[in-house]
C-alpha cells in the first residue's frame, strides 16, 4: 500500500476530474481514500453503515470541490480528510466549526509541479515520522484526530493524568517536527 | 504591525481534529485569517490529519463504487469563490455570525461605555461575544471558570501579563485573574470565546452577570 501511494500522483487523477469529470480517475481515487475515510470515520465512533454512506458522501463531494482543490498548499490525502472531518462533524455532532478567511489567491488552474510535488511528499515524510514514533505517542495523536474524545475523556479511559497525555502529545509533536526539519535540510 | 501573540499547538491540533467547541472553532478562524503563521502551523496541523488518514483501510461495502458514481452522475462542480477583500474590522468568520460588517453589529451597554454583543453559537460549551472597550477603560476584573480566547480586532489593550494588539490572541484559563485596560486613542474591540462564565470580583458586576450573560 505504502509503495502504491508512492507511485499514484493523486493530484493528476483530481485534475482529470475537474478538467474532464473523467470517471476513471474518480474511481481510482475511489478506490484508494473511500476505504481510509471508512476507516477514519469507524475509530471516529460511527457505525460501519454511516461510514459506508459518510465516505461515499466524502467521495462525492471531492468529486463536486475538485475546483477549489489547491494541489500547492495541500496533498489530496489531507484535501480528503478536511472534507471527512466537516462530513464528521455532521453526522457526529452538531458543533460548527468556522473555516479562516479565503486567502485573495485562489488554487492556481495549473499549479507550479515543484510545490504539488513537494505537498504530497510532506504527506508522506509525515506518515513515515509518524509510523517511526513511539507507540503510545502515536496511539493518542491517533486518537486525538480519530476519538471524538477530549483529552479528559482520553484520560478517564487510560488512566492517565491529563498532564501525561498533554505532555506526550507535545512530545510527539516536537519529534514530527524535528524530524520533518532534519528531512527537509537533507535536500 | 505584527502579530506578537500566537495560538498553542494545543489549540490548533484540536481546531484541526474538530474537537473544540464552536465559540473556540470561531476565535481561531478569525485569528487565523489575521495571522499567516498560524494559518501556516494549522496547515500543517491538517497535513498530520491527513498521514493519520493514510494510515488505515477497511472493506467498503459490495457495490459501494457503483453506488458513488451513480451519485455523481451530473452533478454540477463546484465554482471557485471570489475571495472578499481583506483588511476589514471583522475579518470574514465573524461577519458570518455579525451578519455584515461593524455597522451591522447589535451593541448593548454593559455601563461605562463598555458594550458587547453576543454572538450566536450552536453549542453549549462555550460562548462568543465581541465586546467594545472605550479607549483607555477598563474591563471589570475577573477570573474565569475553564478557558477564555480574547483576539483583539481593533486597537489594542494591556493587562497584567502584556500588551495586545490587532491579530493578537490572549490565552487565559482558571489560574488567570486579570483586568485588561484599552489603550488610549482608539476604542478595543475583542471577539471573547469564553468556556464556563465569568467570574467578576467586583460585587455589582457579579450582581449584574446573569442579566448580562456574561
Ligand atoms: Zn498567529
Ligand atoms: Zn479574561
Amino acid at each position: 500500500l505504502v509503495a502504491d501511494a508512492e507511485q499514484t500522483d493523486w493530484s493528476a487523477l483530481v485534475f482529470r476530474v475537474r478538467d474532464h469529470q473523467d470517471k476513471v480517475a474518480f474511481a481510482a481515487l475511489f478506490r484508494h481514500f473511500a476505504p481510509r475515510v471508512k476507516a477514519f470515520l469507524m475509530k471516529s465512533g460511527a457505525t460501519e453503515a454511516l461510514a459506508e454512506e459518510c465516505a461515499q458522501d466524502v467521495m462525492a463531494t471531492l468529486w463536486q470541490k475538485a475546483r477549489l482543490f489547491d494541489a500547492e498548499r495541500a496533498s489530496v490525502a489531507t484535501w480528503v480528510f478536511t472534507i471527512a472531518r466537516n462530513r464528521r462533524i455532521d453526522a457526529l455532532r452538531k458543533s460548527r466549526r468556522p473555516e479562516p478567511e479565503d486567502l485573495p489567491w485562489g488554487p492556481e488552474p495549473e499549479p507550479d509541479q515543484a510545490e504539488v510535488f513537494e505537498a504530497q511528499q510532506e504527506t508522506e515524510r509525515l506518515g513515515a515520522a509518524l509510523s517511526r514514533l513511539p507507540l503510545k505517542q502515536r496511539v493518542l495523536i491517533e486518537r486525538a484526530y480519530f476519538g471524538d474524545l477530549s483529552h479528559s475523556e482520553i484520560a478517564a479511559e487510560t488512566g492517565l493524568p491529563l498532564g501525561t497525555i498533554k505532555s506526550r502529545i507535545r512530545l510527539a509533536l516536537e519529534r514530527l517536527r524535528h524530524q520533518m526539519d532534519v528531512k527537509a535540510t537533507e535536500r | 504591525m505584527k502579530i506578537k501573540h500566537h495560538l498553542s499547538d494545543e489549540l490548533l491540533m484540536a481546531y484541526a481534529a474538530a474537537e473544540l467547541p464552536e465559540a473556540f472553532n470561531l476565535v481561531i478562524a478569525a485569528h487565523l485569517s489575521l495571522c499567516d503563521e498560524c494559518r501556516a502551523r494549522s496547515m500543517a496541523f491538517d497535513a498530520l490529519g491527513g498521514a493519520v488518514i493514510e494510515d488505515s483501510t477497511c472493506e467498503m461495502a459490495a457495490g459501494s463504487l457503483e453506488a458513488c458514481l451513480s451519485r455523481i452522475d451530473g452533478l454540477e462542480q463546484t465554482e471557485v469563490p471570489v475571495a472578499q477583500p481583506a483588511g476589514a474590522v471583522l475579518p470574514a468568520p465573524v461577519q458570518d455570525y455579525v451578519g455584515g460588517g461593524l455597522e451591522a453589529v447589535k451593541w448593548r451597554s454593559l455601563g461605562m461605555g463598555v458594550r458587547q454583543a453576543i454572538l450566536r453559537t450552536g453549542d453549549k460549551g462555550a460562548s462568543a461575544r465581541l465586546l467594545y472597550i472605550p479607549a483607555g477603560a477598563a474591563m471589570p476584573d475577573h477570573g474565569h471558570r475553564g478557558l477564555e480566547l480574547t483576539l483583539v480586532l481593533q486597537g489594542a489593550f494591556r493587562d497584567e501579563a502584556d500588551r495586545f494588539g490587532r491579530g493578537d490572541i490572549e490565552i487565559a484559563d482558571d489560574t488567570v485573574e486579570h483586568t485588561p485596560v484599552a489603550e488610549a486613542g482608539e476604542a478595543c474591540i475583542c471577539l471573547v470565546a469564553t468556556q464556563g462564565a465569568l467570574k467578576f470580583n467586583a460585587l455589582l458586576p457579579r450582581l449584574a452577570q446573569p442579566f448580562f450573560r456574561i
